[in-house]
């Protein structure tokens, strides 16, 4: 069986910029996989030519073992997806759209089906609601309705938590759990925010200007056993050289603000407590999740990326 | 393709733009039937004034309704293309601006299919509004102001076609109008490819068609010579030369004869390769396109 | 003293001939009497306009006439430009409408026919009327053809040709020839429709400014009564 998505060797140039360089990643079926990476950092560009809206300037796509380019057709019709903002039409109802985009897909007018979807967003109340007087949540959950409705084996979803109260976050993260698990759906899922894609994904790839950085199962890349802590306390200089007599010394990190250390989220009571001896007065510690971080993380120590790659 | 079509449709009756066009229509076409129903006789004097010390001019009958249909047809048909441009300019670039566009087209549908539905969709939105305006102009003004012979001013001459001779120029010239429309449609299509946001294709498909129409107006040789020839709008005004009739060796009307028939035909080929070529340079355009809205 | 001298002019450019200047003034009343047997007259006819910058149909036209000098040309359907001389068609109100010096202008034809060339110079200074020539055919006491001059409406010709109503000097056909004046709009009024506008402008310049209307008459009613309302507008 063919992985879902294949992609090699991608590159995207727009003009003087290359968006998208040299990138490889293959999506398994039933894969939740994360895009993970910082805005503009060709999450957005990568999305739109699995989805033939960009033209690669060289590379290969091929999904559900087709070349996109020769079967785009057939291909797009077993696709969802979200693209960043849900942009719908604001003159027309949520049903409307709904209808008009199933249609275009390929589907029958289909009330009952229609609703179904619309009620598993939570807008079956809102179905002759125009689009213009929604809350961005509700053009989000709509958005996803439009993704969905047609039952694609593959849904792309593009940022799909931006904008949302926490609720909606949860809801949607929910949504994509069970339609992975419940109907084994294949999603790809791109987000700028690292809890995000750990929180859903089971394998992910960061990418950083254009570049692939790893790819790999999420468990492995984001293990606790390397985690990065933010120490923060009344004197980071004094407590630098404090650290540097002990056995912690080696875990400092050299870069970033105040004081970093890569270690094991288990033995943070332990360094607290050697700090508290220290008598360095510590005002917090704790575990750091950004992207950011973690990118840090994986800067700092040269080589490690290889490490990670499979 | 038919269901692109309707789906195009269904947006465009759906956009409350659209109906500024039809809402604009009525309006100016009352406005000038009103002015000609109360001032119909002086418009037609200081049209035809400088005939009155050689002729009897029948001005009453002369005010009738299908002289009116012309006259509206002649002040409002230039006009037009800037209501068509507010749809036809918006079709792609208002898509794109709106973030529909990425949908529409990761949707199992060619791009060529969408940019011919969306080229149909307007073709269809161009010939309703002429419907519309075929209605108010010339089926209202026949029923406030009667039938009789028409009378048309060029500059140099006069063309009376009599009353039963009419009707089918009527439906020729709202053809013919229909094909310059579209013309229009086809240009602010193609501008609308190449656009993100739609007042720019909208705002360009206006200042192209102002730009060439004082170009084909303004009688200067050179660019009567070098210019004028190439340009649509110089074929645009073809709606007209249904209504220039012509005559016997004898100098006598021909019922159901034109003037220049041929500059109607040539008129009707130059409109329609400007079509074709709009229309192909947009399907190429779009094809080609990153979709980055 | 005027007179004088005006009978002195005559008698000097038109030389007498066959007929001395009583005869004429006799043929000239014989004709005016003919004429005036004449109290109205309806009469459809066809006419047909010829005229450089009009292109017109011919139209079915509705004369009326009734002494001493109403006459009203009405289109039967449609619209007619009816040339505003054409109402001086009814020779017998030229004849009656003032006093004439009349002078010999001597013989000649008018498709085949020999006519009598008659001058009229009316009395009236102030009157429209400068000069007008009549080719009147003697012996059906009939006039032919008429070159008239005037001060409001320029120059016009009448060529009349008879038939059924000869006997009332009624004519079945006459031509009406006039001079146009040029008629031109800005274009930027009319926005003609013109692909080639190069051919166009030499079309106009080579067409003359002579207007011609012709009016074929069908049938007349004559002395039946006409109410003055169908010269009224």
């Amino acid at each position: 069986m063919p992985p879902v998505i294949s992609v090699r060797h991608l590159s995207k140039q727009f003009g003087d910029t290359l968006a998208v360089d040299d990138l490889s990643f293959t999506v398994h079926e039933g894969d939740i996989y994360g895009f993970l990476g910082q805005n503009g950092a060709g999450k957005s560009t990568t999305i739109r030519m699995l989805l033939s809206l960009v033209k690669p300037s060289s590379g290969e796509i091929r999904i559900f073992g087709k070349d996109l380019n020769s079967h785009r057709s057939s291909i797009l019709r077993q696709v969802g997806a979200l693209i960043e903002k849900p942009d719908l039409y604001k003159y027309l109802s949520a049903y409307e759209n709904l209808a008009l985009f199933a249609k275009l897909s390929g589907l029958k007018a289909d009330r009952r089906l229609f609703m179904h979807k619309l009620d598993m967003v939570g807008l079956a109340g809102r179905a002759s609601g125009k689009v213009k007087t929604f809350s961005q949540g509700m053009k989000q959950r709509l958005g996803i309705a439009v993704a969905l409705v047609h039952d694609p084996p593959l849904i792309l979803l593009d940022e799909p938590v931006n904008g949302l109260d926490p609720q909606g976050i949860a809801d949607i993260r929910n949504l994509i759990r069970s339609l992975s698990r419940d109907e084994g759906k294949t999603i790809l899922i791109s987000s700028h925010l690292l809890s995000e894609i750990e929180l859903t994904a089971n394998r992910m790839l960061i990418i950083h200007q254009g570049r692939k950085m790893v790819e790999g199962e999420v468990s492995a890349l984001l293990d606790p056993t390397r985690s990065l802590v933010q120490l923060d306390t009344g004197n980071d200089v004094e407590t630098r050289q404090k650290l540097q007599q002990t056995g912690w010394k080696d875990l400092v990190q050299t870069t970033g603000d105040g004081i970093q250390l890569k270690m094991d989220l288990k033995k943070v009571p332990e360094l607290v407590s050697d700090l508290v001896r220290m008598k360095v007065q510590v005002i917090s510690v704790k575990p750091s999740s950004t992207l950011e971080d973690y990118f840090l993380s994986l800067t700092t120590r040269p080589g490690h990326v290889e490490a990670f790659t499979d | 393709m038919w269901k692109l079509l309707q789906i195009e449709l269904f947006k465009i009756f759906r956009k409350p733009r659209t109906y500024i066009a039809f809402a604009a229509i009525a309006a100016f076409i009352l406005l000038i039937q009103l002015a000609l129903l109360v001032n119909g006789r002086q418009y037609l004097e200081f049209m035809l004034g400088f005939l009155d010390d050689g002729f009897f001019i029948p001005y009453d009958q002369i005010n009738n309704g299908y002289w009116i249909c012309f006259t509206i047809l002649n002040l409002l048909l230039i006009h037009v293309p800037i209501l068509v441009a507010l749809v036809a300019g918006d079709i792609v670039s208002g898509e794109a601006n709106m973030g529909t566009l990425r949908l529409l087209a990761s949707k199992p549908v060619s791009r060529s299919q969408i940019i011919l539905a969306k080229f149909m969709a307007s073709v269809f939105y161009v010939i309703a509004l002429l419907f519309w305006m075929a209605l108010i102009a010339l089926v209202l003004s026949l029923v406030l102001f009667g039938a009789n012979d028409v009378v048309v001013a060029k500059s140099t001459e006069l063309h009376q076609i009599e009353k039963a001779d009419v009707l089918w120029r009527y439906f020729a010239a709202f053809g013919f109008a229909s094909l310059a429309l579209i013309m229009v449609a086809s240009l602010s299509l193609l501008l609308s490819t190449l656009s993100d946001n739609s007042i720019g294709p909208i705002v360009a498909t206006v200042c192209i068609i102002i730009v060439c129409t004082l170009i084909s107006e303004m009688q200067i040789p050179l660019y009567d010579k070098y210019l004028r020839p190439y340009l649509f709008t110089t074929y645009m005004l073809g709606w007209k030369g249904f209504f220039y009739i012509g005559v016997d060796a004898d100098g006598q009307t021909i019922k159901g004869s034109l003037q220049n028939g041929p500059a109607i035909l040539k008129s009707i080929g130059v409109l329609l390769a400007y079509i074709v070529f709009f229309v192909s340079a947009s399907v190429f355009v779009f094809r080609k396109k990153d979709i980055l809205s | 003293m005027k007179k004088i001298i005006r009978l002195l002019v005559a008698v000097i450019l038109f030389c007498p001939g066959d007929l001395r200047a009583q005869e004429i003034n006799q043929l000239v009343q014989q004709v005016r009497a003919k004429l005036n047997q004449v109290n109205d007259y309806e009469a459809s006819g066809r006419m047909k306009t010829n005229v450089a910058f009009l292109k017109v149909p011919i139209s079915g036209v509705r004369i009326y006439f009734k002494k001493p000098g109403q006459l009203r040309i009405k289109n039967e359907k449609g619209i007619s430009f009816v040339p505003k001389g054409a109402v001086s068609i009814n020779l017998g109100t030229m004849l009656n409408s003032g006093k004439f010096t009349i002078l010999d202008g001597g013989n000649d034809q008018v498709g085949g026919v020999p006519v009598k060339v008659v001058k009229l110079l009316p009395e009236d200074e102030e009157s429209d009327l400068v000069l007008s020539t009549l080719y009147i055919d003697v012996s059906a006491l009939v006039i032919l053809k008429t070159r008239t001059t005037t001060r409001e409406s320029g120059s016009y010709e009448l060529e009349l040709s008879y038939g059924k109503y000869k006997a009332y000097a009624l004519p079945d056909k006459i031509i009406f020839s006039f001079n146009t004046r040029d008629y031109k709009m800005p274009k930027g009024m009319t926005f003609d429709f013109e692909v080639d506008s190069e051919g166009k402008k030499e079309e106009v310049k080579g067409k003359t400014k002579k207007g011609r209307a012709e009016i074929t008459i069908t049938n007349y009613t004559i002395n039946k009564g006409l109410p003055d309302s169908v010269f009224s507008n």
